[in-house]
């Protein structure tokens, strides 16, 4: 699944708002290319959980990434374009983790989210 | 073998290969059969391998096992793959120990047999206990001449089809034609106001008349259902039901002989032997509870003397063999019962059978229960088959889809196969099920998509500019739970964020139309398979059998458990008291189960132990989806309950298939409409 797909995650486990954001080590990603649409990347950044995604960029050394979203990013196509890996990149394996739960996601994400889902019915 | 012959010689290959294998047998018949085998010379030798239960007859076996020495006894257990042979003396049977062991025979079907002999103290078997037919059976014998039994095969027509195809089937292990009243294999039921025309034929007439002077029958049957079983088929075992038919029940066998199994739930089973032109009649506790059934096979184990013709086999282990099958014709007559059934064997009674907590579920365990059975495992099951009948997305959720901003985030929850997923290629669009094989399948079409259960979708909170839930809401079988499924979708989303949820409608009818899914009915009348893999239910399960249809042809006898399993199975559907849609009729029901034809052999399905085993053999299975059809205005209702929801639009689409005038889409339109047509629709927005 994409990068951008993982910074969304959160886990549905127990009460309180602990599981977001999820925190992505991972050890296998591919890049596809995708069409650069700048609106397209525009309207994801508000979304991104930066601390989150700064983390995933500096261990895998995709890019060199600001602390935080610039100012009139809208309009900036260098960084939208840096952006642009959220779509492009995608993880193969790695861990997911957030305090007191960790999880070994080599192959499918669909292990864990049962287990979410079990855990909260 | 004993150690002697070990220390004697140097043993080659194939006498390596017959040691271990003798070796084998004898662990086989300890463990499975508690026969003990000893190292010395016995009278009797256990001849494993050498039994009715292998293909191997009497009159095979006998002359091979004469040939060192006279047999005292030669004891042939029913359905046992190894027989007990007792020689006059110590030598004898030394001798056939040593000659016969490793000896190749040929059974009756042309397979090579090899026997593996071992020394017994005695033969020994269980008893069966003291065989005696079932209370209130009766077989008569030469019920009726040659000549009406010709007549009666003749008056069969199997080849008229397109007219009568309706009543005539071909099941999985034998042919059927119904009369009177169709038999419904969906519910194992007749439709009591919908008697077929013409009635039973003209010819059975003066027979069962005859039947009725001589006493053979109290009642004149008003159904009668005609099965042909070709060598090799069988019949799974059932009790007929008890709300569809009156206590008697009688079956005329024609062509051949066969033998039925009768079973009590306690778990004595007597096999019985029903002669070519005899009447079967079935009556209180063998109407009722007792199962019946024929074991799918080509031989039957029978009695070798020739006086015995009808009843019980299995008096004497000596005096059995086996019996080739040729193609038998049964004509089942019944009646049909007008008032619920009061018999006193209320555990197998429908009518009689106690409300289970899992019927309309009450509690949050009790529904998530039935979803688990009745939705999550059925889609995992149904995958590959499903999807491939999901291919064309319903032109309003596209248009949905591509009103959104370029950019949207949007969640599909419960996204099936993806279909949605790629609509509009401007959305970043990410998609969840609970099923993960339709979820692979997304995967492999490259979308973005994981498993989860809607009511925990592992999204960030107000992270979606929009949600789609086509078709999701109405598995959730309590209204809290339709409504949490709701109110999780709008968490999912962004303040302004909007949602579109379609269920399926309860009114099948609106402005006095008829939905594009009750007219398919009306036209398909005459066409075949894909909107019979929809419509008749009938002709795709095995007499009797609710949603299990296993019987597969190398089982023997049927074993306790086939009985409770399908006992405990039929009361799944039945018990629970939901009732079975069939499908392309309107609803009488808000809570249902609509079954499913699974067809063809997805080749990714994993068995999850859906109802009743699903081999690859059984070319059709039937599974049962627990849906919540919804009432006009119930669906808006449901959204209104949630605080900071507004329902923007709501709607009544039945997938507007007429829009599109190419053909060749419209033909896979009809399709994807087959089972969601006509739908109530709600935009909320979140604010």
């Amino acid at each position: 699944m994409k990068l951008f797909t993982y910074n969304l995650l959160s886990l549905r486990v127990g009460v309180g708002p602990h599981g977001f954001p999820l925190h992505l080590q991972a050890t296998k990603v591919h890049i596809n290319p995708e069409d650069f649409n700048p609106d397209s990347v525009a309207h994801m950044i508000p979304k991104v959980e930066w601390v989150a995604f700064l983390e995933v960029t500096n261990t895998l050394h995709l890019i060199k990434l600001p602390k935080g979203p610039i100012h009139g990013h809208e309009r900036d196509e260098k960084f939208l374009r840096k952006m642009h890996i959220l779509q492009e990149t995608d993880v193969l394996e790695g861990i997911l983790q957030r305090p007191r739960l960790s999880f070994n996601w080599s192959k499918l994400i669909s292990v864990i989210q049962m287990h979410c889902a079990f855990s909260t019915s | 073998m004993d150690s002697n012959h070990q220390n004697n010689y140097k043993l080659n290959k194939t006498e390596k290969k017959f040691l271990r294998k003798q070796i084998k047998a004898r662990h086989t018949l300890l463990r499975h059969e508690g026969i003990e085998t000893v190292s010395y010379a016995t009278q009797v030798l256990v001849v494993a391998n050498g039994g009715l239960g292998n293909g191997v007859s009497r009159n095979q076996l006998l002359p091979v096992l004469e040939k060192c020495g006279p047999v005292d006894a030669l004891l042939m257990p029913p359905n046992k793959p190894y027989s007990f042979v007792r020689y006059k003396t110590t030598e004898e049977s030394e001798r056939a120990y040593i000659t016969l062991n490793g000896k190749e025979i040929v059974d009756d079907l042309g397979q090579k047999i090899i026997l593996y002999l071992n020394f017994v103290e005695k033969a020994q078997w269980k008893e069966l206990g003291l065989q005696a037919l079932p209370p209130g059976l009766m077989v008569v014998e030469e019920i009726i001449s040659s000549e009406d039994e010709k007549m009666l095969l003749e008056s069969v027509n199997w080849t008229e089809d397109t007219e009568n195809q309706n009543f005539q089937k071909s099941l999985k292990h034998r042919r059927v034609k119904h009369f009177g009243y169709e038999f419904h294999y969906e519910n194992n039921n007749v439709d009591k106001n919908k008697p077929l025309p013409g009635g039973l034929p003209d010819i059975c007439d003066s027979i069962l008349e005859k039947w009725l002077k001589e006493g053979f029958i109290k009642h004149k049957p008003d159904q009668l259902t005609v099965n042909q079983y070709e060598p090799g088929h069988g019949i799974p075992a059932h009790i007929d039901t008890h709300s569809a038919f009156e206590d008697e029940i009688v079956s005329l066998s024609l062509g051949s002989e066969i033998v039925m199994d009768f079973k009590h739930p306690d778990g004595v089973t007597v096999p019985v032997m029903l002669p070519r032109r005899s009447l079967l009649v079935m009556t209180g506790e063998s109407r009722y509870l007792w199962t019946h059934g024929i074991t799918p096979r080509k031989f039957d184990t029978v009695q070798a003397s020739k006086s015995h013709k009808s009843g019980i086999i299995t008096s004497d282990v000596g005096d059995l063999t086996l019996s080739k099958r040729g193609i038998r014709t049964s004509f089942t007559f019944r009646k049909v019962r007008q008032t619920p059934c009061n018999c006193s064997y209320p555990l197998v009674c429908d009518s009689q059978m106690k409300e289970t907590p899992s019927s309309f579920p009450e509690s949050d365990k009790e529904a998530s229960q039935l979803e688990r059975e009745y939705v999550h495992q059925v889609y995992e099951e149904i995958a590959g088959h499903f999807s491939s009948t999901r291919h064309t997305p319903w032109p309003r959720v596209v248009e949905f889809l591509k009103a959104l901003p370029s950019g949207s985030l949007v969640a599909d929850i419960g996204c099936g196969n993806g279909k949605y997923l790629g609509v509009n290629k401007e959305l970043y669009m990410i998609g969840c099920d609970r099923s993960q094989n339709l979820v692979d399948i997304c995967r492999e079409r490259q979308f973005e998509a994981f498993v989860c259960d809607a009511l925990a979708v592992p999204i960030h909170s107000g992270s979606c500019d929009a949600c789609i839930s086509i078709a999701v809401i109405h598995h959730f079988a309590t209204a809290a739970r339709r409504v949490a499924a709701i109110q999780e979708l709008v968490r999912l989303l962004r303040p302004g964020g909007k949602a579109l949820i379609y269920v399926w409608a309860m009114e099948q009818e609106y402005n006095n139309k008829k939905s594009k899914y009750l007219r398919e009915n009306r036209v398909s009348q005459g066409k075949k398979e894909e909107i019979n893999s929809d419509t008749s239910v009938q002709e795709l399960l095995v007499e009797q059998m609710p949603v299990v249809g296993n019987q597969d042809s190398a089982c023997s006898v049927p074993s306790t458990n086939d009985f409770q399993k399908g006992g405990c199975d039929s009361r799944k559907v039945t018990d629970s008291k939901l009732p079975v849609h069939t499908n392309r009729t309107s609803f009488h029901s808000q809570d249902l189960l609509v079954p499913w034809h699974l067809k063809g052999n997805p080749g990714k399905i994993q068995l999850v132990e859906p109802f009743g085993p699903v081999g690859s053999h059984d070319p059709s299975p039937v599974f049962h989806r627990y849906y919540h059809v919804f009432c006009a205005g119930e669906l808006e209702a449901a959204c209104q309950t949630l605080s900071n929801v507004s329902v923007l639009q709501s709607y009544y689409d039945q997938g507007n298939w007429s829009v599109n005038n190419n053909s060749a889409k419209l033909e896979k339109l009809q399709m994807c409409i087959n089972r969601m047509s006509k739908l109530w629709s709600v935009h909320t927005i979140c604010y």
